[in-house]
């Protein structure tokens, strides 16, 4: 439904009172609008569709995310079974 | 690309595989909302990997495949009409109405154009100021507040010659929606992860709780559907139904508050028709009075066209997975990829012309229960 | 590929008759097309062209079969990253001789001209065939101009025929492919139409991906020159490799399956492709071929191609196979397949 990508913000400047962007994906360069994420930093990463940036990207959360799914096998050895993973995840903050 | 690429892994794909095989003891059918996600398990060939009996069921998330025919032959008539310059996403132009598509209105002439973000089609209006404008606005939540940005801008601005032709649907009530047929086969929700990254995840408990079923947000990368999968075949087998953030790195629970400002102010919720669904009560947006003179089929005069969805077509029983594509007695018949009837054969990723494709696939080696169940 | 033409020096040596644009006049077959041709097109295409570029051209041609081609080229815009509707007039022509196992040797040049073209585009044009021509080594050896009336602006339509002659023992034909083939591919995909689509109104992105736009004769001869029965050569233009590979199977009754793994892409073009929602195997090549070969040939064929500048990074991407005929299936980096289906039409930037 909706194609949206992550870029990293290089600069920030007003036009016309809105807040643009140059983003970076990856070496391409695109002009987004910030106006919906109006704090963002120079160098963080934002979640764009058709232009414009609809949420920040939580580094954080997606490098927990991929330890998560390393750690899935070992956690699974150390549990016994899919259901007892779940049992623990389930305790996990959503 | 950052924060991409690494959601490809293989390796860690593999892993995810086997522990939905693991978890997994008896069929389930499942429904991805999102169109992003269908395209993705297709593109990667996710269905292909699932335990026999996990079924996934493409839901109706597709803005192309569920504008009606009624406002793409409005849109037709404004693009035909002189002096207008009819903008679109890319994703429309193919879409046919009732005779023809946006495509044979710039061949005839017709100023159509392709813009990658609605503000290109405010500037545009911006440089040509005899000229009338037209975005046509079509999309979920992810889209509105783009599109909801331009209207603003354009009153802001003073840009009288900036029109919106909305088509804004809203994915909740359409969950709700499927959940009410009676003949519905859905036993779970992947939640469209773009749609909360704007909205949050505020709207989903109550679904959860009505319906019994399990909602996980879900992002678009393959390791995002699969730990999707994964965590609702969990709840399933548990028999639990919670609503669960599987993208978090993109959706916090209260949404974007700016976007959702923006589209109080311009937008109010109203009835919609579904392409292949029919109406849903109170299932999209329109302008709101406050930009009402931004509205293009005010505007243009077109408020009294309409148009029947085809008769032949049962893309809607497709949508909510009660037929099979080749259950239709129009499949690849009156109906195909280049000639489609109704939402599930438009989009490349409809379940219909999924199903066209894949149906010639006779030797690969697939299980034929697999392609039918998930096709 | 980049060329180093000087456009911004271009000084345009007709005496315009005040006439910064073409007008109806320098098609109406007198003076003024007398001029853009002595004054224009001659100068541009240098070392080129044939000087007295008649109605009809007399050829000398060696001994054996004869390849004879014809395109015509519309892009939009017409001056993008890396070349211009100039480059592709000579390459696209050149490259499809190629394709037969030719060697190309004259070119024709027809321009329909809209009413309202600068002057100067059309010198920039010119100079970029009469640069594209001599890179390739083929003659300009006649041509045509006839300039249209325009309510929508200005443009540059150019045709090119080709006249190429094909060595013998070389049989290369798109229906040879047989099953068990290695498909081969000889460099990175997708750049072309990801440089032109950068600077497309309305889609506007900063990148470096530069057109590839080359000709590959001498690639095709290197390869050739290993002695190995070289089945199928095309080249992935519109449509991509997909477009391509879809006529290769339906022409000869087998199915491809490509190893997604396996298919060069430059990771800008990849991020292009997935920032507007395209497949990169539908994206647009015009400095590219793939070929097919028998699987124990694959080796030494890739051995030359990468010998050779337009082919340093070729690679095998994928198989012939008795499945699904007249198809093409990727195997998916997951393990799962996909039908790699025919593009319906030109490549449109998704949100969906």
């Amino acid at each position: 439904m909706c194609l949206a990508v992550p870029g990293r913000v290089l600069s920030v400047e007003d036009q016309d009172g809105t807040t643009m962007a140059q983003v970076d994906f990856g070496g391409l360069r695109k002009e987004v609008c910030l106006a919906y994420i109006p704090d963002v930093q120079i160098g963080e990463y934002v979640i764009v569709h058709v232009g414009f940036a609809i949420q920040r990207l939580d580094e954080k959360s997606a490098l927990d995310t991929l330890a998560n799914f390393e750690k899935l096998g070992i956690l699974e050895e150390e549990f016994g079974d899919g259901f007892a993973l779940a049992a623990k995840q389930a305790g996990e903050p959503r | 690309m950052k924060y991409l690429d690494e959601f490809s892994d293989p390796v860690l794909a593999g892993k995810l595989v086997e522990q939905i095989h693991a978890v997994t003891t008896q069929p389930w059918s499942m429904m991805e909302v999102c169109g992003g996600q269908t395209h993705s398990i297709i593109r990667h060939g996710i269905d292909q990997l699932l335990p026999e009996g996990v079924e996934m069921i493409h839901g109706p998330g597709c803005p192309v495949c569920v504008t009606p025919l009624e406002i793409i032959d409005k849109a037709l008539a404004i693009a035909q009409q002189p002096g207008v310059i009819f903008c679109s996403f890319g994703d429309m132009l193919r879409v046919p109405g009732s005779s023809e598509d946006l495509f044979s209105i710039k061949s005839a002439g017709g100023d159509v154009r392709v813009v990658y973000s609605p503000l290109d089609a405010l500037k545009l209006a911006r440089e040509n100021p005899d000229r009338q404008v037209v975005f046509f606005g079509i999309g979920f939540e992810t889209t509105a507040p783009a599109n909801a940005m331009t209207v603003y801008q354009a009153k802001k601005q003073g840009i009288p010659n900036f029109s919106l032709l909305v088509s804004h649907v809203l994915v909740p009530p359409a969950m709700a929606a499927i959940m009410d047929s009676p003949k519905c086969r859905v036993q779970a929700f992947l939640a469209a992860g773009h749609v909360c990254s704007v909205m949050g995840t505020s709207e989903y408990p109550a679904l959860t709780e009505k319906y019994k079923v399990p909602i996980v947000v879900t992002g678009f990368e393959p390791l995002d559907i699969l730990e999707g999968i994964r965590r609702t075949v969990i709840q399933l087998e548990s028999g639990r139904h919670e609503l669960e953030n599987a993208y978090s790195r993109a959706v916090t629970a209260e949404g974007n508050l700016p976007a959702m400002a923006m589209l109080r102010d311009v937008f109010e919720v109203t009835d919609r028709t579904w392409r292949g669904i029919g109406m849903i009560p109170q299932s999209g947006w329109k302008l709101s009075e406050r930009y009402a003179e931004y509205d293009a089929e005010a505007r243009f005069s077109v408020t009294d066209i309409h148009t029947d969805e085809s008769a032949l077509c049962r893309s809607g029983e497709v949508l909510q997975g009660l037929i099979k594509p080749h259950e239709c007695a129009a499949f690849g018949k009156e109906c195909t990829p280049r000639k489609p009837l109704g939402a599930t054969m438009v989009s490349s990723e409809g379940a219909c012309a999924a199903y066209y494709t894949y149906r010639r696939l006779d030797h690969l080696e697939l299980s034929e229960t697999r392609l039918v169940d998930s096709r | 590929m980049s060329n180093d033409l000087d456009f911004e020096g271009w000084v345009c040596p007709l005496p315009l008759r005040d006439t910064p644009t073409i007008v109806m006049g320098h098609g109406g077959g007198g003076a003024m097309s007398g001029e853009l041709i002595e004054q224009l097109f001659l100068p541009a295409f240098g070392g080129a062209a044939r000087a007295e570029l008649g109605d009809s051209a007399v050829l000398e041609v060696p001994a054996g079969r004869l390849a004879f081609s014809t395109d015509s080229f519309v892009v939009k815009p017409m001056f993008f990253p890396g070349g211009c509707i100039g480059d592709l007039a000579v390459n696209g022509t050149v490259n499809d001789l190629a394709m037969s196992g030719a060697t190309p040797l004259y070119l024709s040049t027809a321009f329909i001209l809209a009413e309202g073209t600068p002057i100067t585009d059309i010198g920039r044009v010119a100079m970029a065939i009469g640069k594209a021509a001599e890179v390739a080594g083929v003659q300009l050896v006649t041509g045509d101009t006839k300039v249209v009336d325009s309510g929508s602006g200005d443009g540059i339509f150019i045709n090119t025929a080709g006249i190429g002659v094909i060595p013998d023992g070389v049989d290369i034909s798109p229906a040879r492919a047989q099953v068990g083939d290695a498909v081969l591919v000889s460099g990175d995909i997708g750049v072309h139409g990801i440089a032109v689509m950068s600077c497309r109104e309305g889609l506007e992105f900063g990148t470096t991906v530069e057109s590839d736009c080359a000709p590959l004769h001498g690639l095709v001869a290197d390869m050739l020159a290993t002695g190995v029965d070289v089945h199928v050569l095309r080249d992935p233009t519109r449509g991509g490799v997909s477009a391509t590979l879809n006529e290769i199977a339906k022409a000869s009754g087998v199915g491809v399956e490509l190893v997604e793994k396996d298919l060069p892409i430059q990771a800008e073009v990849k991020d292009a492709c997935g920032l507007l929602g395209l497949d990169p195997l539908q994206v647009a090549n015009e400095g590219k071929l793939i070929a097919i070969v028998a699987a124990e040939d694959a080796e030494e064929v890739l051995a030359a191609m990468r010998q050779h500048p337009r082919g340093a990074g070729a690679r095998r991407i994928g198989t012939c196979v008795a499945e699904h005929p007249q198809m093409v299936v990727a195997r998916t980096g997951l393990g799962g397949t996909r039908v790699v289906d025919l593009p319906i039409g030109e490549q449109l930037p998704r949100i969906c």
